[in-house]
């Protein structure tokens, strides 16, 4: 079995999930803080799209962004030499935009359970609102956030659709777990598919068994509170 | 509470408005295909039923009408549909032709199985011979009538020094067929084999699971070339041919032969259109189309 799949599609999620974590939260507080619902409503529904839209959507409007004869794109090409295209960071693009609003989504829903009386209490005591950020709602929220982390790796890690329209299918490059996947089934190599299935349910069974962890964790800690 | 609640049964609503839309355009344009297919065996049973008169009109072309059924490979679709079954209706009004597109070997079967068709166009040579093996194409009237060749591309705007497939090691990435599935990238790989190049290039091939796949990350730029068939090539004006496999590089030609089927009941208007199809006419709708003459 070749284990390259393995390699970059683990490499992928890392990195992706990464970038995902740190703008999920930021998007989450952000959106969080708005006042104006309906801004908040429709802003909130752009961040989630690329949850509930098919991930070829998402691989098109990559591909119309980031394609070499798109703006962005030839932008990197004539500019940095950089062809975003069929590379290895196209996987890393591709989980990430896909991976996004699961971490989004739970992140902003952490935040908004924490208790506000506490973020006020820091208020009064002169706290700057970053601070209160990363020392009261952080680790408050921490077992969503977490949870949320979890799911959007598994999510990074299975990424398919958008993955082979805007990086190809380039063994030892662009070609992760799914893709190897999908190749092995379409070759009618049920067997050599096999291994990889297993693996990455392996890997998704034991992430989600992860985030059980964090959310039983939460219970544990609210019980603790209340007595 | 109440508004979250008619919030949701509108949503609710609009879904099955939707859904209830979709499955019925669904339905109704499955039931017109299915229309237009039973509509073309009647018309081929009403002719067969009538196999004497028919014969007897062919020699005359101000005769009865008769319609001929010709199941070709997928790739000649539009050729046909929108070219060459015109210009033969055109030269020869009474015949009426029909015509039906699948994977060669679909084709195969089928024909096998009973399919009433009148001429069987297909996209190998193994296919062809399968039939005339079986006694259910006339072998004398098989003509190899195209040659499909395995092509170079570029996108359309893109300035590239590669002009041969020796050349296509100065790329960055090549985008491919897989050869485990799809057929082009099987004699993609066998050309590239043969001319010792297809080793050397793995680390930037990248591998579609199938051809429009592979044109379209070539007409996107995202692969700098790619190997495609000709007729695939010319399916887009956003992709350019940079250059056919080398002669000898392939075992064997990639033809499409064309034969009338034994069991047809109106061999003279099959035959009169496996007749058009190599003439002078013909035969450049079908280069236009990206085939090679091989006749």
């Amino acid at each position: 079995m070749d284990i390259s799949p393995i390699l970059i599609s683990m490499k992928t999620a890392s990195v992706s999930i990464v970038i995902t974590f740190f703008l999920g939260i930021l998007a989450a507080k952000l959106v969080a803080d708005i006042r104006q619902e309906k801004v908040k409503m429709v802003l909130d529904g752009l961040l989630t799209l690329p949850l509930v839209l098919p991930p070829t959507v998402a691989g098109f409007f990559l591909l119309y962004i980031f394609g070499v004869k798109r703006p962005v794109g030839r932008f990197f090409v004539e500019y940095f030499s950089v062809k975003i295209a069929f590379s290895w960071g196209a996987t890393v693009l591709a989980a990430v935009v896909i991976s996004f609003p699961l971490m989004y989504r739970s992140a902003r829903g952490a935040f908004e359970q924490v208790d506000r009386t506490l973020v006020h209490a820091a208020r009064t005591l002169g706290m700057s609102e970053w601070r209160i950020f990363w020392r009261v709602v952080m680790p408050l929220a921490l077992p969503g956030v977490a949870s949320g982390g979890v799911l959007a790796f598994a999510r990074g890690l299975g990424e398919f659709g958008a993955t082979a329209m805007i990086a190809g299918n380039i063994a030892g490059k662009t070609r992760t777990l799914p893709l190897a996947i999908y190749s092995a089934v379409a070759a009618g190599d049920m067997e050599g598919a096999y291994d990889y299935v297993l693996i990455i349910v392996i890997i998704s069974f034991a992430v989600v068994v992860c985030m059980n962890w964090f959310a039983a964790r939460e219970r544990r800690f609210a019980r603790r509170e209340k007595a | 509470m109440k508004r979250i609640l008619t919030c949701a049964l509108v949503l609710v609503a609009a879904g099955a408005i939707l859904l209830t839309g979709c499955s019925g355009t669904a339905a109704s344009a499955g039931s017109s295909q299915e229309e237009q297919a039973s509509a073309a065996q009647e018309a081929s049973e009403a002719v067969s039923e009538a196999p004497e008169s028919s014969e007897a009109s062919e020699a005359e072309p101000a005769g009865d009408e008769v319609t001929i059924l010709v199941a070709a490979a997928a790739s000649l679709r539009y050729s046909y549909d929108d070219e060459l079954i015109p210009m033969f209706q055109e030269q020869y009004p009474h015949i009426k032709v029909e015509g039906t597109y699948d994977a060669s070997g679909k084709l195969q079967t089928q024909i096998e199985e009973g399919l009433e068709a009148d001429v069987f166009m297909s996209a190998d040579t193994k296919r062809m011979n399968n039939l005339k093996e079986a006694a259910l194409v006339d072998a004398d009237t098989i003509v190899e009538l195209l040659e499909n060749r395995i092509v170079l591309i570029a996108p359309a705007d893109a300035e590239t020094a590669i002009d041969s497939f020796e050349k296509i090691g100065e790329a960055g990435t090549i985008a491919l067929g897989d050869p485990e599935s799809v057929p082009v990238g099987t004699y993609a790989k066998e050309a590239l084999s043969t001319l010792g190049l297809y080793d050397a290039i793995q680390a930037k091939v990248s591998l579609g699971t199938n051809v429009t796949e592979v044109l379209n990350w070539v007409a996107e730029g995202s692969a700098d070339v790619g190997i495609v068939y000709a007729t695939d090539a010319a399916t887009t004006d956003q992709v350019k041919i940079l250059a056919e496999a080398p002669a000898g590089s392939l075992a064997e030609k990639v033809i499409y032969p064309v034969a009338v089927v034994s069991a047809s009941q109106k061999k003279e208007a099959a035959q009169l259109f496996v007749d058009f199809l190599g003439t002078p006419e013909a035969l450049a709708v079908f280069e236009a189309y990206g085939f090679t003459s091989n006749v």
